[in-house]
């Protein structure tokens, strides 16, 4: 398969944006987007900043709006109707730089938060629910704390657990390592590793091409708005073809 | 001839004094739910209901109390509505509270990190249980301080219910004054029972707020 070609992948495709233009006001954030997600593919977006990575896998939970095209998650195409957004929504898992833990819950509330509310799943069970989750990041010990008291790799992984609890069929990773001490990147690189291993799509946007090398069928650059290049991550780091990809890769490669 | 201060006057500030807080009481609760409402409208999505209740926040914070109590006491009256003055007075001072209240609570809520808003919307939570189980919880903690600096105004505010011949603590002590010719001490006595009711809250005012900027760093 050429290494430039928006591959389609085998199966009908979990998320499927087509000719997707965003705009922030005046400022074209997201020009003609076309991009389709297998399931099980994993996904590694990297491009500069401001390229529109976050606008891109946003879009795709509707936390942004988007001026035209259309978005497919699951079936389920993203139009204005609340339904549409709320089926949307329950499927995709979402982790953001900034954690956005609630610092009011502990950490178990947390996790079974959205299952009650959103799924209206009995309390006993979300909470048997989110102690598998917890346990599967690692971080069952801190049940009972408040995000304020952890550090910032156990908060993220936290995170990771409370979308984990909605038994998304997606999840959307937006630079889930930048905010973190570097000491703290590697136990939730890992956290993320094990959850590729389990089958998840996945999105992520990230600067970590170890991560991306192991994990990713796909790595999609971005700039200014536009998918420029896609390939699979041996050819894309080998051999980037776009300039910007290339001197992109170059400032990446010089700071690690 | 007057009579002197004895326990009958002070009675009679102590029945002030339960309308007094009877209003004030009133005008919290009133104020409290009219002010999530106001709250939750200024931070809605729809144009409408923000531009309304702005203008009445404006209208409410612009003007004196004073005037607010006039128009509707006599307002109400004026388009055939005759209440207990008591109930007059009770709305006015809860269309008042709300307007406050439902400003500061709109500026906590706007004040919270935005990643919490799209953290309870990527988890597919809805309107109500984002506002109740998320935003709001966290909203009012922030606002505490602000909210109890409001309540200890509200109490010194239902003063002004005299105006309209309501006998709260402030009336009470006028009356108590003018029958014992000693405005010293009653009004000593009165200010002091003020501060009884007011200086407490202030104290714990301003312990939520330590509390919070301790934890916050
Ligand atoms: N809410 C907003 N209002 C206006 N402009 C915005 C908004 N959000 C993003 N933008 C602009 O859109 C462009 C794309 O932003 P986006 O956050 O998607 O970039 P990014 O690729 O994620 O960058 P970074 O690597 O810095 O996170 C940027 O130029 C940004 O300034
Ligand atoms: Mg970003």
């Amino acid at each position: 398969m050429p290494s430039t070609t928006p591959s389609a992948p085998a199966g009908d495709p979990l998320i499927v944006m087509e000719a997707v233009n965003k705009w922030y006001g005046t400022y074209h954030a997201l020009r003609d987007v076309n991009l389709s997600v297998g399931r099980g593919e994993k996904i590694v977006l990297c491009g500069p900043s401001g390229s529109g990575k976050s606008t891109l896998i946003r879009c795709i939970n509707q936390l942004e709006t988007i001026k035209s095209g259309s978005i497919t998650v699951d079936g389920t195409r993203l139009d204005d109707s609340s339904r549409s957004v709320d089926a949307v929504r329950s499927e995709v898992g979402m982790v953001f730089q900034s954690f956005n833990l609630f610092p009011h819950m502990t950490v178990l509330q947390n996790c079974t938060l959205a299952p009650m509310r959103v799924r209206g799943i009995p309390a006993a069970q979300a909470e048997a629910t989110a102690r598998r989750y917890l346990e599967r990041v690692r971080i069952a010990e801190h049940a009972h704390k408040y995000p304020a008291q952890l550090s910032g790799g156990q908060q993220q992984r936290v995170a990771i657990a409370r979308a984990l609890c909605m038994e998304p069929k997606v999840m959307l990773f937006d630079e889930p390592t930048s905010a973190l001490d570097p000491e703290m990147v590697k136990e939730v690189l890992d956290t993320m590793v094990g959850l590729a291993r389990d089958g998840m799509t996945m999105v992520c946007v990230t600067h970590e091409m170890g991560f991306a090398r192991q994990v990713a069928d796909r790595v999609i650059f971005m700039a200014e708005g536009e998918i420029l290049e896609q390939a699979d991550p041996e050819t894309f780091f080998r051999s980037p073809r776009h300039p910007r990809a290339r001197s992109f890769l170059g400032e990446i490669l010089a700071h690690h | 001839m007057g009579n002197s201060f004895g326990l009958g006057e002070l009675g009679f500030l102590i029945q002030g004094l339960k309308w007094t807080v009877l209003l004030a009481v009133i005008a919290f609760i009133g104020g409290g739910i009219g002010g999530l409402g106001v709250a939750l409208a200024r931070t809605s999505t729809s144009w409408g209901l923000r531009r309304i209740t702005a203008g009445y926040i404006a209208v409410f914070q612009g003007t004196p109390l004073l005037m607010q109590l006039f128009v509707i006491y006599y307002g109400l009256g004026l388009v055939g509505l005759t209440l207990p003055a008591w109930l007059a007075v009770a709305i006015a001072f809860t269309l008042h509270a709300s307007a406050f209240l439902g400003e500061i609570w709109r500026g906590a809520i706007e004040a919270l990190p935005k990643g919490q808003f799209e953290a309870a919307k990527a988890l597919g939570l809805h309107y109500v249980p984002r506002m109740r189980d998320v935003i709001l919880p966290q909203a009012l903690r922030i606002a505490l301080p602000a909210t109890i600096g409001f309540l200890v105004q509200l109490i010194k505010g239902t003063s002004l219910a005299a105006i309209v011949g309501f006998i709260e603590l402030a009336r009470a002590g006028q009356i108590v004054s003018n029958q014992t010719y000693a405005p010293l001490l009653v009004f000593t006595v009165v200010g002091a029972i003020y501060f009884a009711l007011c200086w407490p809250l202030s104290l714990y005012g301003t312990h939520i707020e330590n509390r919070i900027s301790r934890t916050a760093r």
